[in-house]
């Protein structure tokens, strides 16, 4: 080598320069690494170490009018795992299975969970009875990534009473999880599946809080964390509605085990819903947190169908409850006046065409005014009296009535009533095999046209206050009222007292008097396909009838024909007016 | 006459502070949340010193000469060790599958390719300083050459990718000291950046021109430069095929350097979280053993090779800086120490034990922020290991020696 020292130091001087110039780079490197980057590295170091471990809110609180309780929260522990992957997620779920009793089911919903929302600990039971828990405090060591957290269990003291509008809560589905109006929800959460819970679920959803625990990298808890005070869980705020939970045992302890059908009671000034139960029911609180797959089977395949709202989901023919609007349109179209006789008196039946209407009262009515056919329920009377208003005028009048709407009740399962939408209707269902005889059924509530009860009981609101239909609300809301209707004082007052009279003596519901109080209602039978001894009843009323406080409508599967229905509505009545009802043995409607 | 040897303060004080502040950091690194076999490991590492200062001791005790003697026989000696590995080896840590280490009966008895690393130093100088000339053409480099493919060689049979690296360091720089000119160096190194090019058709084209005009302006023999001209084609298109003869584990670390976001859980999984370790550790670091990323174990190999994430994560850019500074002042006073050698082979071994700490630093300091591939190549005084310790102390006392018969110093001390 070439040692002089010339060459040496100038050999010296460029490593030292080199050196110096690597040094520079590297320190450079890590000044904007650690300086520059400094915030960006920071989250990061952060988001490692700190697994957000979610604090579920506590729902709103459900009351009744008078502010007793129909939803609350219990105490309930939820079990949930973090982990890395989901490899590792399903061999700690294979090595609980022995402790928690996991079924393949639940196993593979917690690794949909998990695949859902890695970063969130996974649910494995929602809803873990005391006892897994005080297994799991045992072998706390043993599973260091489960966390047991205490969480709001829903509950509905009243149970089966309140199972026709309060609904239940259950785990948000995956098909839920990808609708719109569940964009902030994530696995794992509670949320309404039906009746108030649905229709209020974004009242009745808390906010979720967030704990940060500390984890090392395999996802084991370090140490936890306490909440910070900005990130605790908010309750929703509590929910009032217009239930009179007095009112509402009641209606579900008449209807008791034996009868099916349903009742809804309605302030038809305000359209505040005061009570209504379908029968039979279920238990709500057997579904919170997920329905035992043996009780949902039993309600499935329960021939009384208790997981179908007979108030607002069932379609029955309204009968002579519809007569009431026929008689509206009449007067509204003046072809018919309150005291006005139709040529053919009633013998029992009415030849039209080529067929024979009967009327129900065999012996026949002889010849009445329109307010003695509302009281007698003349079936021969109306036929003439629709063939006067004419089938397109039926039509386009009921749909003004609002009998081809839903009634607008703030609950999620509500059916839209069926009601031809013009004469096309038939064009299309029957071809051009169809008679104007049409008219003939439809005028006295038969046909095509069946209702469902809160409907019908919507528009005795309206007859309730000369014309006003008031939309039928559980939760405490401005009143929404439709005029959907005009009449004058004169025929407003006979369309009432004509009412008045079914409930009096000769009346077809003649034994729902009460002492002390006009009601004004309406019986009606609903033909069933499955024979005339398994038609069903109905009952729609209101009182007392000069200054209506309650609608109420009664409908009872096969309760062959309304006056059942009505004495249970005036016992329903007289509760809430608190006044007693009168027996009395009365007929047909 | 005798000679008295005066310790060289300045070398001795700058090793003696980076292995405290390695020891201290190491340390550090068994400090976690969950304990693991890592926390009493800085015990271990100051007995290693301590052995270690002891060689450095006696090192210095004898001379220069002696150690130009013994050159050659423990130049052979370390050949026998690292094939000894090929035979008996195995594996450790993040490399498990391979033959680094030396073992009998499961206990692991050290690294030769650390000794051969000091002992490549000695014969390459040797051998340089025997020549009056250094070399001018490719035809003379063959001994030297020869000298360092073979340890080389067997070590990348291992694999050791990392100190494959330091070998092909420690021949660039003691040619460079040699008095090799840099186009000639650059002729060396030219297959070796064909092949890095070779990923890209336009860049290794480009490159090829230069290299043309390089061969055509330094005008090597005519057969060399044919050989290189055709070295640099293979390189430049047998790479690709090389690659796919690389282990499925080297392919990864090469392409976690290129792109580690692209397997986050994978061997990308170790440098992003070493640089957030960094990272986070802003200006003046989570504090000594209050490093997050280190304590909840996102940090791998915290105690060997990612032990530099440790300082920047704890002691921030502040300690980094420092701590690269030490190593600086380390160098630069070797490469004095080369400067005023008092022949031209303790020159040599000088500055090729400097250059062979340096390619360790720059190669382990730029892997924990992502700027090198991850080789598995330890920090000098830092990372966790004996071999490597006592074999750092062993070349401080061949370097206290060098120094002590520098002409600087032997124009005060001779008395």
């Amino acid at each position: 080598m070439s040692f002089h020292p010339n060459d040496v130091a100038r050999r010296a001087r460029w490593s030292s320069l080199a050196l110096s110039i690597g040094f520079v780079l590297l320190t450079s490197a890590f000044f904007r690494t650690q300086v520059l980057q400094n915030e960006q590295f920071q989250l990061q170091s952060e988001e490692n170490r700190l697994r957000p471990i979610p604090l579920p809110a506590p729902r709103g609180i459900i009351f009744d009018r008078n502010g007793e309780v129909i939803a609350e929260n219990l105490p309930g522990y939820s079990v949930s795992i973090t982990s890395a992957n989901v490899d590792s997620l399903r061999t700690a779920l294979v090595a609980l299975t022995p402790t928690l009793q996991l079924t393949d089911d639940q196993i593979n919903k917690a690794i949909r969970r998990y695949r859902r929302a890695p970063t969130r600990p996974t649910v494995i039971l929602p809803d873990a009875s005391i006892d897994v828990i005080s297994v799991l405090e045992e072998h706390r060591l043993d599973y260091p990534r489960l966390i047991i957290q205490s969480v709001p269990k829903r509950y509905y003291p009243d149970g089966p009473t309140v199972a026709s509008f309060v609904g239940y809560t259950s785990e948000i589905s995956e098909s839920e999880l990808n609708l719109p109006q569940f964009a902030g929800y994530k696995p794992g959460q509670q949320i309404g599946k039906g009746g108030l819970e649905k229709s209020y679920e974004p009242k009745l959803h808390g906010r979720e809080g967030v704990r940060f625990d500390e984890v090392d990298a395999r996802g084991r808890p370090v140490r936890g964390g306490g909440p910070r005070p900005d990130l605790l869980p908010i309750g929703a705020p509590p929910m009032y509605t217009n239930i009179d939970m007095g009112l509402q045992r009641f209606m579900a302890g008449i209807f008791s085990d034996s009868l099916q059908g349903g009742a809804i009671a309605i302030d038809p000034k305000t359209g505040q819903v005061l009570a209504i139960y379908s029968a039979p029911a279920f238990d709500p609180n057997r579904f919170t947190g997920g329905i035992p797959a043996d009780y949902y089977k039993e309600l499935l395949t329960d021939e009384r169908r208790p997981l179908v709202n007979k108030v607002i989901q069932g379609r029955y023919e309204p009968g002579s409850t519809f007569k009431l609007a026929t008689a509206i349109l009449g007067l509204k179209a003046g072809v018919v006046k309150i005291d006005e006789r139709m040529p053919v008196s009633c013998g029992g039946g009415y030849q039209y065409g080529r067929r024979y209407f009967k009327c129900w009262e065999k012996r026949g009515h002889g010849s009445l005014s329109l307010r003695g056919a509302v009281k007698h329920s003349c079936d021969v009377y109306f036929y003439q009296l629709g063939l006067r208003v004419g089938l397109k005028n039926m039509i386009a009048g009921g749909i003004d009535m609002t009998f081809r709407e839903r009634s607008g009740i703030d609950l999620p399962e509500e059916n839209q009533s069926i009601w031809p939408y013009a004469i096309d209707y038939y064009n299309k269902r029957f071809g051009r095999n169809w008679s104007n005889a049409e008219v003939l059924n439809l005028s006295i509530g038969q046909g095509s046209n069946s209702q469902t009860v809160v409907n019908m009981a919507k528009f005795y609101t309206a007859l309730a206050t000369d014309g006003y239909a008031a939309r039928p609300l559980l939760v405490r809301a401005p009143p929404e009222r439709k005029q959907i209707y005009q009449l004058d004082a004169v025929q407003d007052a006979a369309m009432r007292e004509s009412l008045e009279a079914v409930t009096s003596a000769g009346g077809t519901a003649g034994g729902s008097a009460i002492e002390g109080i006009k009601l004004a209602g309406k019986t009606g039978t609903s033909q069933n396909s499955a024979g005339a001894d398994k038609d069903h009843g109905w009952f729609v009323g209101f009182a007392p009838s000069r200054d209506p406080q309650v609608v109420v409508a009664v409908f009872l599967e096969f309760g062959l024909h309304g006056s059942r229905a009505a004495r249970i509505a005036s016992k329903i009545i007289s509760h809430y007016l608190k006044v007693a009802p009168v027996e009395i043995q009365l007929d047909e409607g | 006459m005798q000679r008295r040897i005066v310790a060289d303060y300045q070398l001795l004080t700058a090793a003696a502070i980076l292995s405290i502040f390695g020891i201290a950091m190491v340390y550090s690194a068994g400090q976690t949340d969950t304990p693991t076999i890592v926390r009493k490991l800085y015990r271990t590492q100051i007995l290693w010193t301590f052995i270690g200062l002891g060689f450095a001791y006696a090192v210095s005790r004898s001379s220069v000469r002696f150690i130009e003697w013994m050159t050659v026989p423990l130049y052979a000696f370390s050949l026998f060790l690292l094939s000894l590995t090929l035979v008996i080896g195995t594996g450790a840590g993040t490399a498990a599958s391979t033959k680094s280490w030396l073992a009998i009966g499961g206990v692991r008895l050290g690294q030769p390719s650390e000794i051969a690393k000091v002992t490549v130093v000695l014969m390459l100088a040797k051998l340089l300083s025997g020549k009056r000339e250094p070399a001018k053409s490719l035809l003379d480099l063959w001994k030297p050459a020869i000298i360092v493919a073979i340890p080389w060689a067997i070590i990348m049979l291992q694999p050791d990718l990392g100190s494959g690296i330091v070998f092909i360091g420690i021949f660039f720089a003691m040619l460079f000291w040699s008095g090799v000119s840099w186009p000639l160096l650059l002729l060396i190194a030219s297959p070796a950046i064909s092949l890095i090019l070779s990923f890209s058709v336009f860049m290794w084209g480009a490159w090829f021109f230069v290299l043309l005009a390089l061969v055509l302006w330094y005008r090597p023999y005519l057969i060399e430069g044919i050989v290189l001209m055709v070295l640099n084609v293979a390189t430049g298109v047998v790479a690709p095929m090389m690659w796919e003869k690389l282990a499925p584990y080297q392919q990864n670390r090469l392409k976690t350097f290129l792109d580690p976001s692209a397997d986050m859980r994978g061997s990308g999984y170790h440098v992003i979280q070493s640089k957030v370790a960094i990272g986070s550790g802003g200006l003046l670091g989570k504090g000594y053993t209050e490093g997050t990323q280190k304590r909840l174990a996102f940090l791998p190999e915290q105690h060997t090779d990612f032990i530099f994430a440790v300082v920047g994560e704890e002691l921030g850019f502040i300690g980094v800086t420092i701590a690269l500074a030490l190593f600086l002042w380390l160098f630069i006073r070797i490469t004095k120490i080369s400067e005023r050698a008092n022949d031209s082979f303790s020159s040599l071994v000088a500055f090729g034990l400097m250059g062979s700490w340096f390619v360790h630093v720059l190669v382990n300091v730029g892997m924990t922020l992502n700027l090198m591939p991850i080789t598995g190549i330890p920090l000098p005084f830092f990372s966790y290991g004996g071999s490597f310790m006592m074999a750092s102390w062993l070349a401080i006392g061949v370097l206290m020696r060098i120094s002590g018969e520098g002409r600087g110093q032997a124009a005060t001390l001779r008395r």
